[in-house]
């Protein structure tokens, strides 16, 4: 079970929250002029590292916001939480 | 209803050779479908000088932690056609390898909960019947029947509305299955490397031409990645971006009872799925963490739930006590299905997406990825399952129009 500290209400049990995948997947800014592979990568492909990702959670029995968090895959370690409109702690991306 | 024996633990099953410099084909990955693949190169194509090389010990990893249901009741007509294969494969291997692995045709029950479930399992069996796939609508009191220690009552929270029935679904000893394929392809002239990692890629220009590993270089014609939930890892080492997620995936097991589960039971809606081993061990799997992981473990809570459904299906389960729990990692993709075939990168190509319900394809996924490895074109079976889909859109939905995505 992960501890995950939601910015507004503290830490709190995993199961309060809803997983939304990789976090900073901008929408395409000129939807008209994608290709169909630009489509594909923007629908259907995700990062998927062995150790640090960034990665929304939505505090669904709490606050119900959206938020960042930064968690290693490898060892389940919660690195940082952070606003939607905060970059990732540590830069790259 | 006995516990059978087991077969006998192997000593020497196959030879732990020295890695050559070069091969026709390397293979990385000894789980089901690496040595599946193996083998029916050896056999159906006659390539021989072939490595599988596996970072851990032989059928280690998802092998080793399934929950080892076996069936082939998918809805779409792409997914019946592989699924079925390899069903029609599993029923003839024991003889062709020599190895009774305990492949058991217990049939599956898969319930349903809700009138949505009902119309959804109904339709199914019509598919399945058009595809040529064994199936049967069963009303509650005829569930009861295939498996007299489920609770069918009305008064239940999820009451079981009935269920569809594959006959000739079941079981087998995933480990020995593992060592039936490894001694055969080892027979064939297969060098099964263990202990062998693969840490990058040999290419000239954007072709692949062999693979750099914990023990040296090995050159190969062509490479075929069956990885499972490491794919992307690996993939990611050739430049090469695939559309799986890993997720932890859990199972269990409690200790041994005498045999009072006949079938295997599976309930999308409530999840848990259930079966008996030979041994007597009640084997129980949910679904997997909503979130991305590489930890081998999952969460508490999912076990806790799965716990809850299946004492309310099976309220002489209440007593029995958990002896293990353990996880996988495995690879899902955006429509449930597995990618099977050629990549972008010349002479590598991909096994992978087999999320939660790889072990079942074995046969299948390794005569298909044997095929294109062997002529480098897809074999009709996965040509529908190329990366090319997710462009074109061709999808082959099975999420939630399977009976549960295993
Ligand atoms: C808990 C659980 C329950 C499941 N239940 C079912 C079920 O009931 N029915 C069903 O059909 N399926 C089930 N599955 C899914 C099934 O186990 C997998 O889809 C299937 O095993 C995947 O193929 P594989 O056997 O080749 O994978 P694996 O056995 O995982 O083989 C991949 C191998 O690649 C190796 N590897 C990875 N990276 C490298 C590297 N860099 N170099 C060398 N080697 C490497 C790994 O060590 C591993 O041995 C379940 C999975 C889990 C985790
Ligand atoms: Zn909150």
């Amino acid at each position: 079970m992960l501890l995950i500290t939601c910015p507004w209400c503290g830490p709190r049990d995993e199961t309060e929250y809803h997983y939304g995948g990789q976090a900073h997947v901008p929408y395409p800014e000129r939807p008209a002029d994608l290709t169909d592979e630009q489509w594909a990568a923007y629908v259907f492909y995700r990062d998927n590292p062995k150790g640090p990702f960034a990665e929304r959670w939505m505090h669904g029995t709490g606050c119900r916001r959206w938020f960042n968090v930064l968690r290693d895959t490898a060892t389940h370690e919660v690195l940082a939480s952070y606003r939607l409109d905060e970059p990732r702690p540590g830069g790259n991306r | 209803m006995t516990a059978e024996p087991l077969p006998e633990h192997p000593d020497f099953l196959w030879r732990t050779p020295e890695p050559r410099s070069s091969y026709d084909v390397v293979i990385v990955g000894a789980g089901g479908h690496g040595l599946a693949t193996a083998y029916y190169l050896a056999r159906n194509h006659g390539i021989t000088r072939v490595a599988v090389l596996e970072k851990g010990w032989l059928a280690g990893g998802n092998m080793a932690r399934n929950t080892t249901i076996i069936r082939s009741n998918y809805l779409w007509d792409e997914s019946a056609a592989i699924y079925e294969h390899a069903l029609k494969l599993w029923e003839r291997l024991p003889e062709e390898l020599d190895y009774d692995f305990l492949f058991s045709q217990r049939g599956v029950l898969n319930l349903a909960h809700t009138l949505q479930d009902v119309r959804e399992g109904v339709r199914r069996v019509g598919a399945n019947r058009l595809n040529g796939v064994d199936a049967e609508w069963l009303e509650p009191d005829e569930v009861a029947k295939v498996c007299p220690i489920l609770n069918v009552s009305p008064r239940t929270r999820y009451p079981v509305l009935g269920a569809t029935f594959q006959p000739r679904a079941g079981i087998a000893k995933h480990d020995h299955v593992a060592w039936a394929l490894a001694r055969r392809a080892d027979m064939l002239g297969v060098d099964l490397i263990q202990g062998c990692e693969v840490t990058g890629f040999l290419k000239d220009g954007d072709r692949v031409v062999g693979v750099e590993t914990n023990l040296g270089r090995i050159h190969a014609g062509r490479v075929g990645l069956a990885a499972a939930g490491h794919s992307s890892v690996l993939a990611e080492r050739a430049g090469l971006r695939l559309p799986v997620q890993s997720h932890p995936l859990q199972a269990l097991v409690s200790e041994l009872h005498e045999p009072v589960h006949p079938t295997v039971v599976m309930s999308n809606h409530v999840h848990v799925y259930v079966s008996q081993a030979h041994k007597g061990e009640l084997v129980m799997g949910a679904g997997v963490d909503a979130y991305n992981g590489y930890g081998q473990r999952g969460s508490f809570h999912v076990i806790e739930r799965q716990m809850a459904a299946a004492v309310e299906l099976f309220p002489v389960f209440a007593r029995a006590h958990v002896l293990r729990t353990w996880g996988g990692i495995v690879d899902v993709t955006p429509d449930a299905s597995p990618i099977i075939g050629a990549t972008p990168v010349e002479n590598l190509y991909v096994n992978c997406g087999w999320g939660t319900g790889g072990f079942k394809a074995t046969p299948a996924a390794g005569w298909t990825f044997a095929h294109t490895l062997a002529t480098g074109e897809p074999h009709p079976l996965n040509a529908p399952f190329a990366l090319e889909r997710f462009t074109t859109g061709a999808l082959i939905d099975e999420h939630g129009a399977a009976a549960v995505a295993h």
